[in-house]
C-alpha cells in the first residue's frame, strides 16, 4: 500500500524568519532568557515559556560533538551515500544542530573536528537549504555572519511524505480474498450469536470468541442504505457521481460497502435487490475489486422488516 | 472515596477559520493557551499537569505531535498526556484532564485540543485505501451518508429537517464572535437549494474544515477556593463509551455506546428527566441531521421523535432546549478541538459568559461529542452549582 501526500506547513513568525535567513545563506539561533543560543530557534523558551523573539545570527561553521554513521542511508536523508549524521555546535551557539557530515568513512569524521555548511545549489527557505555539513579544515572560518533585514518572506514549507508498506492479512482474510480469486464469497458464522460475517473476521466482535465456521455465500443480495458520492477529492478512485452501498448478500448478517451501477443513481432504493457483476475470469486477483459493481436483479425489492435491523 | 468536585476555571478558544497560515501549530495552540490561563487568572507556574488532544495525526502529517509541542505547552518538567479517540477526541481529552482532578492527583490542569486543517486535507487522509477493499469511501460525509438515509427510513422525518437544523447553527454562529462560517442569510430554503454533495446530505448540511484550538483550566474544589473565579462551571458528570466501528446489526443511527454513556451521565449526574432538567447543550453535529439523531440517543427524545424537537424549534435559541448556541461543529470544525469546543462552550453557559449566544438563566448544560464511525462517544454535564455529592 502507498500513502503519500504534500503537507503544507506555516511556519509562524520564529520559523519564518529562520528558513527565511537559510535562504540567504545565513544561519540563525534564538536567544533565551537565560541568554544561551540555540539553532534551528525554538518558538518558546523552555524554561520561561515566553515567545521567542531574539533571533541572532551565528557562523555556519562549527565543531562535531557528537557523531554516528549511516552505512546504509535511507531515500530522502541528506545524502545517498554513506555519511556521518553529527550534532554540530556551530560558532556564536550553545546548543548543537543535528544534521549530516560528508565524508568518505568514518575514520575520516571525530569528535572536535571542524565542519562548515555546504549549502544547496538551490536555495527556497527550507531546512534543506543546508545540503550537509563537510570538513572545514583548521583554518578559522571565514564565513561572514550578517543580519538578516526586511520581512520574512518564506512564511510557509511543502512537506511531502510518503508511506509504503505490506499488508499481512490474516488466515481468515486469507481464505476470503483467495476465494474471491476463484469468484467465490466466503464469510464465517459466530458459534455464539449465530451471526454470519463476510468478510470473515477471526473473531466476533461482539462475543470476543473465534469465529470457525466457514460459510459460502451467494453474489446476490440487498442494498440496505446508501448515499450518491457527488463530491470530488483528492486520491479518489471513482469518478463522481457514483452509488456507495451497503449490500447485504442473502445469508450474510453485516453489509458491507460496494458500488452500484447499470442503473441511474435516482433508482437506486433502500431494498433494492441486486447481484454481483464480475470482472473478466482472467483478471480476477485476490481482491474485492474482482467484483466490478453490483446491479438490479430485477426482482420485487425486499420488505422492510427484512433488513430493518441493519439500518 | 468519593470523587473531589471540579470545575473548569478558565476557556480560551481562536477565531476559527480556514487558514490561519500566520501562525505555527505550536503558535495556534499557544493563542488559545494564553486565553484560557488568563481567563482563570493563572500563569504556567499555577499548573501541574498538561493533557493536549487531536485526532488523526495524518490530518497534519506531523506524528505524535505533542513530542515537539512540549515547550509552546509549558510542560517541561510536568506531566504531558497526549488522548486520541478520533473525532470525539476533544471530549474525551477534557474528560482526562478532569479525572486528574477529580482523582486528587493534581489541583490544577491545562487542557487543550487543536486541529490545523489548512496544512492538509481530511477528505484524503479519512479516504486513505483499506488492503482488498472496494474504494467507494469518501470522507466523512461518504461514511455518515447512508446512515443519515437510515435515520430518515426509521423515523419518518420530513426530508427537510436538516436544513432547518443547518439554517439555524448558521444564525447562532452570527452571535459567536469565535465562529468559522459567518453566513448571513441562511435560511431553509437556501440550504434546501444548495448542492447535493454525498446524497441525502448537501453542501450547507455540511461542516467546514478549520483551523483552531480550544483550552480549558480544571481545578479542583480546593484550588477554586484559593482563586477569584466567583462563576466556576462544576462538572457534573463524565461518561466515555466505545464500540466496534462495525459489527452484525449494530445500530448505527442510534448506537449502544452513545444510549449507554447518556443514561450513565444523567445518573451520574441526578438527572432524572433530562428534557426538563438540562438547560441548553452543545453536541456534536458535523451533519445536520445529527442533530435529531443525538437527540434520541442522549434521551432528550424518545426513538423516532428527535426531529419534532428540531421541527417544531425546541433546539432553537429561545426554545425550550436549545442546542448549539455557538453555531456548533456545523459552523467551526477544527475537528480535534470540535469536541473540547463542546464542552467549553457548556460551561461558558453556565458561567454566564457566552455573550451574545447566553441562554437566560443557564443552570445546567451538556457538552457531547462522538466519534469514528459512531463509535467513541465523550459526553459532560456542568453546572453553575457545585455538585451536592
Amino acid at each position: 500500500m502507498k500513502v503519500e501526500f504534500d503537507y503544507t506547513r506555516s511556519l509562524g513568525p520564529v520559523l519564518s524568519r529562520f528558513m527565511s535567513a537559510l535562504a540567504q545563506q545565513q544561519v540563525l539561533g534564538g536567544r533565551l532568557a537565560d541568554g544561551t543560543v540555540v539553532v534551528p530557534p525554538p518558538e518558546y523558551d523552555p524554561v520561561t515559556h515566553e515567545a521567542v523573539t531574539d533571533l541572532v545570527p551565528v557562523s555556519w561553521a562549527g565543531v562535531v560533538q557528537s557523531w554516528t554513521w549511516v552505512p546504509e542511508p535511507f531515500a530522502g536523508q541528506p545524502l545517498d551515500r554513506p555519511f556521518a549524521f553529527a550534532h554540530v555546535l556551530l560558532d556564536g551557539a550553545d546548543a548543537p544542530l543535528l544534521h549530516a557530515v560528508a565524508v568518505e568513512s568514518p575514520a575520516d569524521i571525530s569528535t572536535g573536528m571542524r565542519v562548515q555548511v555546504r549549502w544547496a545549489d538551490e536555495l527556497t527557505g527550507s531546512i534543506r537549504d543546508i545540503a550537509c555539513f563537510e570538513p572545514a579544515g583548521d583554518a578559522p572560518a571565514s564565513v561572514s555572519v550578517s543580519v538578516e533585514s526586511g520581512e520574512p518572506e518564506v512564511t510557509g514549507i511543502v512537506s511531502p511524505v510518503h508511506l509504503e508498506y505490506v499488508y499481512a492479512a490474516s488466515p481468515e482474510e486469507s481464505k476470503f480474498f483467495r476465494g474471491l480469486a476463484d469468484g467465490k464469497l466466503f464469510g464465517q458464522r459466530c458459534p455464539v450469536c449465530q451471526k454470519v460475517y463476510v468478510p470473515p473476521r477471526g473473531a466476533c466482535p461482539v462475543d470476543g470468541v473465534p469465529t470457525t465456521d466457514e460459510v459460502e455465500l451467494p453474489d446476490r443480495g440487498t442494498v440496505t442504505t446508501f448515499c450518491i458520492v457527488n463530491v470530488p477529492f483528492q486520491g479518489q478512485k471513482i469518478e463522481p457521481p457514483y452509488v456507495s452501498a451497503y449490500v447485504l448478500l442473502d445469508g450474510a448478517d453485516i453489509a458491507f460497502l460496494h458500488l452500484i451501477l447499470d442503473v441511474d443513481a435516482a433508482d437506486v432504493r433502500m431494498g433494492m435487490r441486486v447481484e454481483a457483476v464480475w470482472k473478466p475470469r482472467e483478471e480476477w486477483t485476490t481482491d474485492l475489486n474482482n467484483i466490478r459493481y453490483f446491479r438490479p436483479t430485477g426482482e420485487p425489492d425486499a420488505d422492510y422488516e427484512t433488513y430493518k435491523q441493519h439500518l | 472515596m468519593a470523587k473531589i468536585p471540579a470545575a473548569v476555571i478558565g476557556v480560551g478558544q481562536t477565531k476559527y477559520q480556514a487558514q490561519r497560515k500566520d501562525v505555527s501549530i505550536a503558535g495556534l495552540l499557544r493563542e488559545a493557551v494564553d486565553r484560557a490561563l488568563a481567563d482563570a487568572q493563572l500563569t504556567f507556574a499555577d499548573i501541574d499537569a498538561v493533557v493536549v488532544g487531536k485526532a488523526p495525526d495524518l490530518f497534519e502529517g506531523v506524528m505524535m505531535p505533542e513530542l515537539y509541542l512540549a515547550d509552546a505547552l509549558g510542560a517541561a518538567g510536568k506531566p504531558l498526556l497526549r488522548v486520541h479517540t478520533a473525532g470525539s477526541v476533544g471530549g474525551s481529552t477534557a474528560i482526562v484532564a478532569a479525572s486528574l482532578v477529580q482523582a486528587g492527583v493534581h489541583q490544577r490542569v491545562l487542557t487543550v485540543a487543536f486541529e490545523k486543517q489548512s496544512e492538509s486535507n481530511a477528505m484524503w487522509a479519512l479516504s486513505v485505501p483499506v488492503p482488498f477493499i472496494m474504494p467507494v469511501h469518501a470522507g466523512a460525509g461518504g461514511y455518515f451518508a447512508p446512515h443519515v438515509r437510515s435515520y430518515i427510513r426509521r423515523s419518518g422525518a420530513p426530508t427537510h429537517v436538516g436544513a432547518i437544523v443547518a439554517a439555524k447553527d448558521r444564525q447562532n454562529a452570527l452571535k459567536n464572535p469565535y465562529a468559522h462560517l459567518q453566513n448571513e442569510g441562511t435560511t431553509v430554503e437556501s440550504v434546501l437549494a444548495s448542492t447535493m454533495l454525498w446524497d441525502p446530505i448537501r453542501y450547507d448540511e455540511t461542516c467546514p474544515s478549520s483551523d483552531g484550538a480550544c483550552a480549558l483550566v480544571i481545578a479542583s474544589e480546593d484550588a477554586v477556593a484559593a482563586s477569584d473565579i466567583a462563576n466556576p462551571a462544576w462538572i457534573h458528570g463524565t461518561q466515555m463509551r466505545s464500540e466496534p466501528t462495525t459489527a452484525a446489526e449494530r445500530d448505527q443511527v442510534n448506537p449502544h455506546a452513545g444510549r449507554e454513556a447518556a443514561a450513565a451521565l444523567w445518573k451520574q449526574a441526578g438527572i432524572t428527566n433530562p428534557y426538563d432538567e438540562v438547560d441548553c447543550a452543545e453536541i456534536y453535529v458535523p451533519f445536520s441531521w445529527f442533530e435529531p439523531m443525538w437527540l434520541e440517543n442522549l434521551g432528550f427524545a424518545a426513538e423516532g421523535e428527535g426531529w419534532k424537537l428540531t421541527e417544531s424549534g425546541v433546539t432553537a435559541l429561545g426554545g425550550d432546549l436549545p442546542v448549539n448556541m455557538s453555531g456548533g461543529v456545523l459552523s467551526s470544525n477544527p475537528i480535534g478541538a470540535s469536541g473540547m469546543i463542546r464542552f467549553a462552550e457548556a460551561s461558558l453557559q453556565v458561567m454566564g459568559e457566552a455573550g451574545e449566544h447566553q441562554v437566560d438563566g443557564a443552570r445546567k448544560a451538556l457538552g457531547h461529542a462522538y466519534g469514528g464511525g459512531s463509535q467513541f462517544f465523550a459526553m459532560w454535564l456542568v453546572g453553575a452549582e457545585k455538585p451536592s455529592s
